[in-house]
Order: structure tokens, then sequence, then C-alpha cells
């Protein structure tokens, strides 16, 4: 057993881990912050994905143990409860982003991390940019809307309407 | 045309494209999904699976398990047999093993269950646990499987001596085959529909939480029929004490569910099983290779499929010749009456009058399913074989494809059409969805650039899929699951301010239920949706009902939603007469209130009438306000679409880049636009994905050869095309708010019209078929085989 301590949405946590314990479990059985999924058996789905320091993580691919002394964000410091939602989170219900919304946490965090190196994305560098998220409800689109909504309202811009289109 | 509003915004009923519910939840992770339930106590359970598709089990050893750290039991066949509980029957009357006592019959089935304090150490403890096997040669290819050297798999049947499970036909042999024997051109192709998985994001599991002291199961698990599953529980171990009053059967927030969770798979009787005998919760959660690898398939069917028809382009019959490959067992979750579902739709959205269809369903060394993944009751299946055919036709006669249907489609005048299978179309126009779908996509100009393109060697295909569902199952004379006729429920009960919480008996996994039923509640009563709480999945509180698969929930429990609103609608009437002093007769209705004929000032809103239900009812009238409605529709609904895919190929590498999709979609009145549009988008990705990327493949010894993500090949966003989407509305007329399901046509319909493509694309080098998946390697070897490259 080992001793860490990890920030998890600015909060300090000790937990004393077996240091074959993944992260993922961590966060969702320790912590109970059970926002962040499970999707997969092999870094495929990314729906466990967390911010390691910043940067997107599958967190079903990293130790705990890993984590001694780093900084996590899930989706539970997207938003204070009770607040407004954050732009990424009005995205995805402005645009239909989600439906079953078991890909939604980890998807969200990873666009959290694209919009923040790529504050102004292109439909394809979005495409590309969540291609290790999988998602099996939406289709994609309406993820790509909420994240183009999402990457408008940070710059400050007005987003494009949600409503949907039709031919 | 769009769905005129009849309401506000403010009351968002029908037609507004109202923002979901259920997303603050999920939007801040809290949604609760079964692994998210924690219980006192709770232990965890793994499973020890097969690593052989047939074998003999010797001997299992648990010795080196149970010492681990830990591990407080392991479970096998043997246990559950002194219970009788190792054996259980699906829904196709046929039976299932949940732990083998002696035999497996499929790789990854399960063999023995750990029950330990975490997953960590059960996980260990599988690791421990010991099986010899005898390995035994098994049956893979369902053609070989009625060879006479064949081995006999279900040898626990008594006096079963082949692999056959059941024959099945329909329509009019000996007219059939007169047709084909005289018509003019005939066209015949083998297609396999391989077998694949809905791959929902959540796997399967559940928390089983027996009390011994109060002797009651509460079971949580990922389940889309939880009532029906209540029954199934109490059949199956109503004789160790968990009769249907004691289950509590508990489907919280599914992440996803696709047809993989109708099913009752053995890891929830397993679990069940356990809580039973330790008296603790026990939680079972599968990992996605397991979900692969040994819940339902969706699919594996061969077909033989024909067409005859005239020089110019009339279709006079068709003929399809299945053989479907159902694994060890027949655990497709089909209506009691139908083994092949509604495949006799195969006749699909032309107007002609004679075909033959038959059946054969063979047991093979391959997990249980069949009917999963959008299928409604193997309407995909059917679909592809019409679509592709009528293409193929098309291309034999050297016509135009859309011309070919329009010289064919049932006439909209015609409806209510009867099939020459016994199917009542409900309504429809198709000539409308197809021209729509053309206008949208430049038919013309693509056929011009396709032939520019044809000159100078480059590939471009266009395909097209007009294809007829058939969805709300169904009919208590029909359609019966385990003998329960197929009807569903809904429950609305008012608050004296004026609030509503209404249950259903259907189970949303992510369709937007809590969001549209609260619409059509809205629509018939005025009270805003967003004052009216939905609720499914909890079996103690929510009505009977049959469940949500099938695109069933809307023609099924949103008409009985709608009805349960009308009876209240009609008690608001006696109780504005009574305060308004005038005659029912004298009343008007308006979303919201009613008023006095040519005297609109005096009017009573719906929250002034239930707030009267509780403080100043008429005499003689019941008190409160609320309705409970269990709706048997008088037919299933049949939605339809016209769908057009353009295909650009490179010639070198097989590469297929999907240009332009356009999906037409006509499901009748329309809910919630964004929602429909929403389930369209995500069922054409999964229609690209059986079309050109998901198959499950066997080897010959029965080892599955993608059972995990690493190469079952889920569609990311970048494979995704950009849907373009549009509807027509042909109302249900039997339907009480004129609306029909949708949500699995567009994997239904998606599939046929990319393979159309695709074949239309290699059509000048003489490529009349493919199966899908039609991937880059298959694309590429046609080539090859044809000289092209």
């Amino acid at each position: 057993m080992k001793q860490i301590t990890v920030t998890v949405n600015g909060q300090p946590h000790s937990a004393e881990v077996e240091p074959r314990l993944l992260l993922v479990h961590l966060i969702r059985e320790n912590l109970n912050l059970t926002g962040t999924h499970i999707g997969c058996d092999t870094s495929s789905c990314g729906a466990c994905t967390v911010l390691l320091d910043g940067k997107s993580v599958k967190s079903c691919t990293v130790l705990a143990v890993q984590a001694n002394g780093k900084s996590v964000s899930t989706v539970e410091g997207l938003c204070a409860p009770g607040a407004a939602l954050n732009p990424l989170q009005e995205g995805f219900k402005e645009n239909h982003g989600l439906h079953c919304g078991f890909c939604t946490p980890g998807m969200m965090m990873r666009a959290t991390e694209l919009l923040e190196h790529n504050p102004d994305p292109t439909e394809d560098e979005i495409r590309w940019g969540i291609s290790g998220n999988l998602c099996r409800c939406t289709g994609y689109n309406n993820i790509v809307k909420a994240i183009l909504y999402a990457g408008a309202k940070m710059r400050g811009e007005e987003p494009a309407s949600t409503e949907p289109q039709f031919v | 045309m769009t769905q005129v509003c009849k309401t506000s915004k403010a009351i968002g009923g029908m037609g507004h494209s109202m923002k979901r519910k259920e997303d603050g939840r999920f939007l801040q992770g809290k949604g609760n999904y079964v692994d998210d339930i924690k219980l006192d106590g709770m232990l965890y359970m793994d499973i020890v699976r097969s690593p052989y598709a047939y074998a003999k089990i010797k001997k299992i050893d648990s010795e080196a398990a149970l010492k681990v750290p830990g591990v407080l039991a392991v479970i096998t066949g043997r246990d559950l047999e002194q219970y009788n509980l190792h054996w259980m029957p699906t829904l196709m009357s046929d039976t299932q093993m949940v732990l083998p006592t002696d035999t497996v019959m499929y790789q990854a089935q399960e063999v023995a269950a750990i029950i330990a304090t975490s997953r960590y150490a059960a996980r260990d403890g599988r690791e421990a646990v010991r099986v010899e096997y005898e390995v035994m040669k098994p049956v893979i290819d369902p053609f070989k499987a009625l060879d006479p050297s064949a081995p006999v798999l279900r040898t626990d049947k008594p006096g079963k001596t082949d692999n056959h499970i059941w024959h099945w036909e329909v329509g009019d042999k000996a007219r059939t085959e007169a047709v084909f024997a005289s018509a003019d051109v005939v066209v015949k192709e083998q297609m396999h529909i391989p077998r694949i998985h809905v791959a929902s994001i959540e796997t399967c599991g559940c928390v089983a939480d027996y009390s011994k002291v109060n002797n009651h199961l509460t079971m949580y698990m990922t389940t889309q029929a939880p009532h029906a599953i209540r029954t199934v529980i109490a059949l199956v171990a109503g004789h160790v004490g968990l009769t249907e009053e004691k289950v509590r059967v508990i489907s919280p927030d599914i992440g996803g569910g696709f047809g993989g969770k109708v099913p009752v798979y053995p890891g929830y009787v397993i679990a069940i099983a356990a809580s039973f005998l330790i008296g603790k919760p026990v939680k079972w959660i599968e990992d996605r290779s397991e979900n692969l690898q040994a819940d339902s398939f969706a699919r594996d069917y061969h077909i033989t499929a024909e067409m005859a028809g005239t020089k110019d382009g009339k279709i006079l019959a068709t003929r399809f010749k299945v053989l479907a490959d159902h694994g060890y067992t027949d655990a497709s979750a089909n209506p009691s009456k139908f083994p092949t579902g509604m495949f006799s739709i195969a006749t699909g959205s032309y107007d002609y009058g004679t075909t033959f269809m038959e059946a054969d369903a063979i047991y093979t060394n391959k997990p249980p399913g069949g009917v999963a993944y959008r299928c409604s009751f193997r309407v995909t299946e059917a679909v592809h074989a019409i679509e592709r055919m009528t293409d193929r036709y098309a291309l034999e006669i050297g016509k135009d494809p859309a011309q070919l249907r329009f010289d064919n489609f049932i006439p909209k005048e015609a409806f209510p059409w009867h099939s020459p299978t016994g199917w009542i179309y409900d309504s429809g126009d198709y000539e409308a969805g197809l021209r729509k779908a053309m206008d949208a996509i430049d038919y013309e100009g693509l056929r011009k650039e396709q032939t520019e393109k044809r000159a100078k060697g480059e590939l471009m295909g266009i395909g097209i899929s007009t294809f007829t569902e058939v969805v709300g199952a169904g009919p208590s004379k029909d359609f019966d699951i385990l003998g329960i006729k197929m009807f569903d429920s809904a429950e609305i009960r008012v608050h004296p301010t004026g609030k509503a919480i209404a249950r259903f008996g259907t189970k949303s996994q992510g369709q937007g239920h809590e969001t549209t039923y609260a619409q059509i509640i809205a629509e018939e009563l005025g009270i805003p949706a967003e004052n009216i709480q939905i609720e499914e999945g909890d079996t103690d509180t929510a009505p009977y009902g049959l469940g949500t698969y099938a695109s069933r929930s809307t023609p099924t429990a949103g008409a009985a939603a709608a009805v349960a609103a009308r009876k209240l609608r009609d008690k608001a009437r006696k109780i504005a007469a009574y305060l308004l002093e005038v005659s029912e007769d004298d009343l008007e209705w308006e979303p919201g209130k009613f008023f006095v004929k040519g005297a609109p000032e005096k009017s009573k809103t719906i929250q002034e009438l239930v707030f009267a239900a509780y403080t100043n009812h008429p005499q003689g009238m019941e008190a409160g306000f609320e309705a409970t409605h269990y709706y048997d529709p008088p037919n299933l609904t049949f939605p339809s679409g016209a769908y057009i895919c353009v295909v650009d190929i490179d010639k070198e590498t097989g590469e297929i880049k999907v240009r332009r999709f356009v999906a037409i979609d006509d499901c009748g009145n329309i809910i919630n636009p964004m929602i429909v549009q929403g389930q369209v988008h995500g069922g054409l990705t999964q229609g690209i994905a059986p079309a050109m990327y998901e198959s499950l493949i066997y080897d010959d010894d029965g080892n599955i050869l993608n059972g995990t993500l690493m190469d079952y090949l889920v569609p990311t966003a970048v494979e995704s095309p950009n849907w373009e989407t549009g509807h027509t509305i042909t109302p249900s007329p039997h339907h009480p708010i004129g609306a029909k399901g949708v949500g699995e046509s567009p994997t239904v319909g998606a599939p046929p019209a990319i393979a159309n493509a695709i074949v239309d694309a290699l059509s000048p080098y003489g490529i009349t078929h493919l199966d899908i998946p039609i991937t880059p390697f298959k694309v590429w070897k046609a080539l090859k085989e044809k000289g092209a490259i």
C-alpha cells in the first residue's frame, strides 16, 4: 500500500492505495466522483477521460500512484453544484450533444483541453480532436456543434443557432 | 413539411424542440448508472469464462481461488443445480445455461463466479480458478451445422438429433415459383448480414441486493424491460421464495442499450443467486471484452435473395431463404409467435403481390442473441435484402434505381395497404420522401458528375434506400413476450398545485423519454412540460409495461400517455362545467383551459381545475386528479424513409469516403424534432458502422478474433459523416397523436444505402454485390479479382 495525495477539482485528497489501483477507480470508488465512467478495457473509448495537471488522460490507463502530488479535474469540477453550467456543458445541452450521457463527462473533459489549446477549432479539428472518445448515441454531429458553441462562447462571440437544421 | 405546434413554447407540447430535462444531471456527472451504486457490505462478482468454444468441463478447482485474500466464494453450475438455477428459459422458449455443469458451448461462456470483497480481489480470484477441459471440435459454420457428420450440440434436449432449431415460412410458394418461372428478369444474390454487437458505451451489470430479513430482492440492473425481467426472475427463482411481489427491479440511468440490454444474461442470475446465498449485496459489472464476446449479438442472417420483374422495371415477386445462426440456444428477443421477428416486412415499400420467404435457424458454438442493435426485430435484415435486391434489379435492366423505385412504390392512396405477408401498412407517402431526398442532394447533378467521373475511370457511387419500418409491437392478438401481451402503460398523477408526476412501463436508455413524454402530456393537458416529472424503470412504482426496444415507446407508451391525459381532460371538463355552471357541451378546450363557447372570458385553467379536484370537486365525483392507461395498440406503426448516400472510392487502396448522406425520415407527427434528429444522427452512425466497419469474426475453432475495441471498429467522430437530415410527415391514422416510432429507422435504412452506393461505384467492373461490412480490403480485392487494378 502506498500513501498518495491527489488534488481533485481543487481539493486535496489523501488515500492509501494499492500500487495497481487505476486512477479511474480511485476517482470513482475512493472519492465517489462517479461522473467519470468506464466503457472499455483497452484504452479505446475515452469515457474515463479526466485532466491530469491540465492534460487529458484516459484515467483507466493511469495508476492512482502516478497521480500522486498532481492535480486532477473531473466533470464534477466543471461547474459548482447549483451554479450555471460552463460553456461546454451549456453547449452540449443547447445542441443536444448527449443522449444516454455515458460518454458525456469524458467527452467534455477532452473538449476542455482541446479548446484550451485551440480556442477556435475547425469542425475537422474537433472531429480529430475527440477521436479518442467514442459515443454510441449521438453520431457526433451535435457534439461537434456543442464544442463549436462552447468555443464561440469562450471567445466572447455569439454562438451559432442551436435550433436543429433540416434539409 | 414541419410539425405545426398547437401549444406555446412555454407549454412545450408536440413539435417543440424542447431542451432535455435529463441533461442537467448528466452534464454534471450526477447521473446514476448501475456501477455508481454503492450499498453497505456490497461484494463484487467476477466471472471465469471458457477459453474454448466447445468443451467438456472435467474439473473446476477453486482451492487456490478461495485462498486469495478477499475471496469469499466460488460458485459453479453444480452449486446452482441444487436450487435448479443452473438453466433458465429464454424468450423463445429455449433453455440457456446460467452456469454449466458439464459442457461449455461458446468461447467466453460463464463457467464459474467469484465473490469477493473488492473487484480487484474478485479478479485475482478469477485468475486463480483452475478449470480442466476436454476440448471438442465445435460447430462454427452454420452451413455445415446440418451435415450428418456435425456433432449434435444440444444433447441436453431429449431426442434432439441435429442442430436445426426451427423452420419458418410465409407467403405463397406455388404462386411465387410460377412468377419466377415465367419472369423476363430474375436476379439472385447470396448475402450475409454479419454478426455484430451493439457495444453500448456502458456494459451490462447489476447490483443484486437480497435481504434475508425481509425475504426481498432489490435488483438494480441495466435492463430495457424492467417489468418483464421482474416476471422472469419470479419464473426462474419463484421456487426458492423470490415470488414476484418480493422482487423489485430498478433500472437506473442506462448508458445506452440498443437492444443489448433486453435479454437476461447469466451474470444477472448468478449475482442474484450469490446475494441470495450470502445475504449481502453483490455487484457485477462486466468488462467490454466480456460484453462483446458473450452478450447478445445482432444479425447473422445468411440470405439467398431473389427478385423477379419485367424488362422495363416492374417488380413481380421476391423470394428470400434465410439461414439464421442463433448460437447455442435460441435466446433471440422476439415476440413469441415471431421466430424471425418482423423479417416478413421484406417485401419493402413496393407494390407487388407475390413473395415467399423461409428461414431455418441453426445452433452453433457461439453466444446466443440475434435481435439487437436497432433491428426492430429483424427489420434491418429484411430491409437490407429488399433494398439491395432493388438496386441489383435496376443494375440488371440498366434502369436508374430511383426511377425503378418510383415505378414500384405503394401509392399513397393505397394505404392502409395489405402486404402479401399479412402486414397492414398504416400510412405512407414514399414518393414525397424520395423526391425530397433527391432534391436535397441534387440527384440529377450527381448522376451527371458520376458519368463524367466514370469516363475518367474514377469511382463514385450513389446509393438509395427507401425503406418501410414496422415498429410498436404490438396488438395483443398477435404479440406477446412469454405470454405477456405487448401493451404499454402510462400513469399520470397531477398534484393539487397543477404540477404532475407521470410514470411509464417503458425505459429510456438515452432516447429522451423524460422530456418527450412530458411533451405529450403537455399537449393534451396544457400543463407545461417543465412541470411534469417523468419516471421509468422502478417496478415498484411504474405501471407494468414491456419496456423499450424495437422503437415501441412512442407507439405504445406514447399512446398510453395521450389516452391517460385525455381521461384527465374529460374529468377536467366535468369540473369546469360544475365551476362555470354550464353544460359540458358548452365548453371549448384550448391547451391549458376550458372556456365557455361564445364567452371566452368565462374560463378555468387546467391548474384551477386540478386544484378544484382536491378542494372543491363536484358531489359524487372521485376526488384527486389521476389516470392510468394500458394501451393495446390496434396495429403497429410503419415509419419510412428515403436515404441517399454518395461515396468516393480510391481505386488503388479501396478506401471509401462517404461524401454526403441525406436522410429523409417520416415518422408521422413529431413530438420533439431535436430529439428525433439526434436519434437519426446516432442511428445513421450505427448504420455506417455495420456497413463499413463492424463485424464479429470467428475462426474455425470458435475463437473470436476481434472481441475487444482494439479491433471491433466502433466509428469515431472522424469516420462519422456530417449527416443531413429532414422529414416528411405522414401521420399514423390509428395512433392517438399520429406519431410513429423512429429510433431504429436510420440503422435499418442506412446500411443498404451505403452498400448500394459502394456497389454502384464498382458496378462498371461487373461487381454486383458485396457483403457488409464493405472494408477497403474487400473493395480492393474485388477490384483486383475483376482486373480493374
